[in-house]
């Protein structure tokens, strides 16, 4: 070490002992204290929190929750008709999915996996082109732009960093846009649900993580996804809040995931949220349930059901009688009746529109190639006269 | 489409320049023509990258501009999405070509289909910087040639530079296309220099036009990226042998020259291509076909590839013996079915 009298003495011998230089000083970089989800699911229906909850909004939500579970009913049996290719139905799920599209505003973007086509339906999106995908006559049957729903996402949480980046975008621009991105319990396990989270706590982005935890990534039970004590609990790591629901509530819902739009849009940054639920129905109309799962634990999920315990708080506030029920099911099947309209006119199909959407100006090559499927539609229609 | 020989440009006062220097200057314009244009990517901030293109930039624009990213590949492309999505212009810089391959999910799903997905309602005008290749003596995992697993997927536009003066025109046109691009950056020719005027670059040519660096009668070598000077100096070898060798600079892989490339081998009849890429499986493979399939009457030997080994990327104090050289691109030549040795054709 080097002194002023230019005497170079080691820390050692100076004073007889080593005395090593201490770290500097560390600490938590936040509390997690705060970040912690509830040890267990926030519920509003059947306790005294529900005292608070707006009569008109739980009309509104129990409107969309028959809708829903009608949908879900009709798109499953439009598979059994062939209108559909396949459907992974949202059956008993119909609260964590109408919630979510009902806390944005129409400025805010909607993130939604392939199951979530209820929650696109319920944000205003013509039922017909929601399940575009799922028909086969393209791959996003909308305008994303039009009502601020991205195309719904097959590979597992790999449109949650899209929701990141977009809700960074719009916050560098100055904009006041939230974007919910919706994710399954499968689906946490990916790395892209790892990378978004981790860059939206780190840019502080205006994002809601949804994760709905149906207990089920196709057949693979929860238990064998995580070994972390819930999935909210994933939040503290990122440095955001975990906060946990019940799923089948849609009045809880709708008011945890309010206050993470609300955080969201003060600036506050994102949160996760983990909607415990179950998914009622197989994976898709392919898919053998009774392989993985027993009827005794569906059975205990139904007695659970997010329609039941709504109406149960409707009728007993005296806002829900038998003509009430009836006029709300009257309505869910007007609309089931339309989308079986829509669904059951072909669609009109132009093979040439294989190439025209892969560049915003054709290659020499695409035009070729399409030069060549014209030719070859126009020999089939000779043939056919 | 012009196929002349490429020619520095009366008029501007041009000094040498890298096209390290080149590229940083594309970076530098794009982002103060268009607020809409963002630099991100790992240690593109404070150090400028770990090869510097980024040198100054979150300096001069700010980091919300140019931002360093968390360190996650897929992350950084899958949040450029995003971005892309809102209108932004993200230009994402991926630190070596075997560490882009974390993000290839977001690139094979998401960037190179979401116009097509959409039909055309959303498109992604995102420029993947990868800084590609080998010669520069990397331990592995930091020079591979990645561009056949980009090439073979529809949907995105991959271009590769020899030039200082393409490295500038090419990056503009890139992140001024609708469309994602792959933007190769042969990284052992960051430090080589051109005669290039910083002051008034190159106007932006648009993405898919190949080049005739060298005009010549007796073969064509077709070759992109850091194995374009390889050529260059093999075509000068090979007048010694007697051949007169005129060589093609791709610069685009996809979209395709075929009408640049067809017009140099319809002259000369003969064609080798070369690239540092594997041979089985790269883009040699594809071109060769192209050439045949277009120019069969024309040839008078079959198409020749010179590609790196069909062997993972070998440890830099091998590497020279995997690269495709002078001589080895000579040997190719001379197995092109010549009438005389050595005659001129």
């Amino acid at each position: 070490m080097s002194t002023r009298t230019g005497r170079s003495t080691p820390v050692m011998e100076q004073r007889g002992v080593h005395r090593p230089t201490p770290p500097p000083a560390w600490k938590p970089r936040t509390d997690p204290a705060p970040l912690l989800p509830d040890p267990e699911p926030y519920r509003v229906l059947g306790t005294s929190a529900v005292a608070e909850a707006d009569s008109a909004l739980l009309l509104k939500l129990y409107g969309e929750l028959v809708r829903g579970r009608r949908y879900n009913a009709q798109a499953t049996a439009l598979t059994k008709q062939g209108r559909l290719a396949v459907y992974p139905s949202t059956t008993g799920q119909e609260a964590a999915e109408v919630a979510a599209a009902l806390v944005l505003e129409d400025r805010d973007w909607l993130f939604p996996s392939y199951r979530d086509t209820l929650a696109a339906v319920a944000r205003g999106l013509d039922p017909v082109q929601a399940l575009g995908l799922l028909r086969g006559d393209w791959h996003t049957g909308y305008d994303p732009y039009e009502h601020r729903i991205a195309p719904l996402s097959t590979p597992l949480a790999t449109q949650l960093p899209h929701a990141v980046g977009l809700a960074h975008a719009a916050r560098l621009k100055g904009d006041d846009v939230v974007a919910l991105a919706m994710v399954g319990d499968g689906g946490t396990s990916e790395g892209d649900f790892h990378e978004a989270l981790n860059f939206a706590a780190v840019w502080k982005a205006p994002v809601v993580f949804l994760v709905q935890n149906n207990g089920f990534a196709i057949s693979v039970p929860l238990a064998k996804q995580t070994a972390a004590p819930s999935l909210a609990h994933k939040a503290v790591g990122y440095g955001m809040p975990g906060r946990l629901v019940d799923g089948n509530d849609a009045a809880a819902v709708h008011e945890v995931l309010s206050e993470a739009v609300r955080r969201a849009r003060a600036g506050q940054g994102p949160t996760l949220v983990e909607a415990v639920t179950y998914r009622m129905d197989a994976h898709t109309n392919a898919d053998d349930a009774t392989r993985y799962r027993s009827d005794a634990e569906v059975e205990a999920w139904r007695a659970h059901d997010p329609i039941a315990l709504m109406e149960r708080e409707l009728t007993g506030r005296g806002l829900l009688d038998e003509e009430r029920i009836q006029a709300v099911r009257d309505d869910a099947e007007e609309f089931a009746a339309a989308l079986r309209a829509g669904m059951n006119a072909d669609p009109v199909l132009d093979p040439m529109d294989l190439f025209t959407h892969v560049y915003a100006e054709q290659t020499s090559q695409l035009r070729d190639q399409a030069e060549q499927l014209r030719a070859e539609l126009a020999a089939e229609q000779e043939q056919e006269r | 489409m012009s196929t002349a020989v490429e020619s520095s440009r009366p008029g501007g006062r041009t000094k040498p320049a890298t096209m390290a220097q080149a590229l940083q200057r594309a970076l530098r314009d794009a982002l103060a023509e268009d607020p809409a244009v963002h630099v991100m990517g790992e240690d593109v901030g404070a150090l400028g990258g770990v090869f510097r293109i980024t040198d100054g930039l979150a300096k001069e624009f700010g980091e919300d501009r140019v931002t360093d990213t968390p360190l996650a590949e897929a992350g950084i492309l899958g949040t450029a999405v995003g971005m892309a999505m809102y209108g932004l212009r993200p230009v994402v810089e991926m630190q070596f070509d075997a560490f882009a391959y974390p993000a290839f999910e977001q690139l094979i799903s998401h960037v190179a289909k979401m116009r097509n997905r959409t039909k055309g309602a959303m498109s992604l005008p995102l420029t993947i910087r990868v800084p590609y290749g080998g010669g520069i003596g990397g331990v592995e995992h930091h020079s591979d040639s990645s561009e056949a697993y980009y090439i073979a997927t529809p949907g995105l536009h991959v271009v590769a530079p020899a030039t200082v003066e393409d490295a500038y025109g090419l990056l503009r046109a890139a992140i001024a296309s609708d469309d994602p691009v792959i933007f190769l950056e042969p990284k052992r020719l960051y430090w080589s220099k051109d005669s290039w005027n910083p002051e008034a670059p190159t106007s932006v040519e648009p993405i898919g036009r190949a080049v005739v660096r060298r005009r010549g009668r007796s073969a064509t070598l077709l070759t992109y990226g850091p194995s374009v000077p390889v050529c260059m100096e093999a075509a000068e070898a090979a007048q010694a042998e007697g051949w007169d060798l005129e060589v093609v600079d791709l610069r685009s892989l996809v979209p395709f020259d075929d009408e640049t490339v067809c017009a140099s081998v319809r002259r000369t009849g003969r064609a080798v291509v070369v690239h540092e890429s594997s041979g089985f499986g790269g883009p040699g493979g594809e071109i060769a076909a192209r050439v045949t399939e277009r120019c069969f009457h024309h040839l008078e030997a079959p198409v020749l590839r010179v590609a790196g080994f069909d062997i993972p990327y070998p440890p830099p104090m091998l590497e020279r013996h995997h690269l495709p050289g002078v001589d080895r691109i000579l040997d190719a030549v001379a197995r092109l079915q010549w009438e005389s040795d050595g005659g001129m054709n």
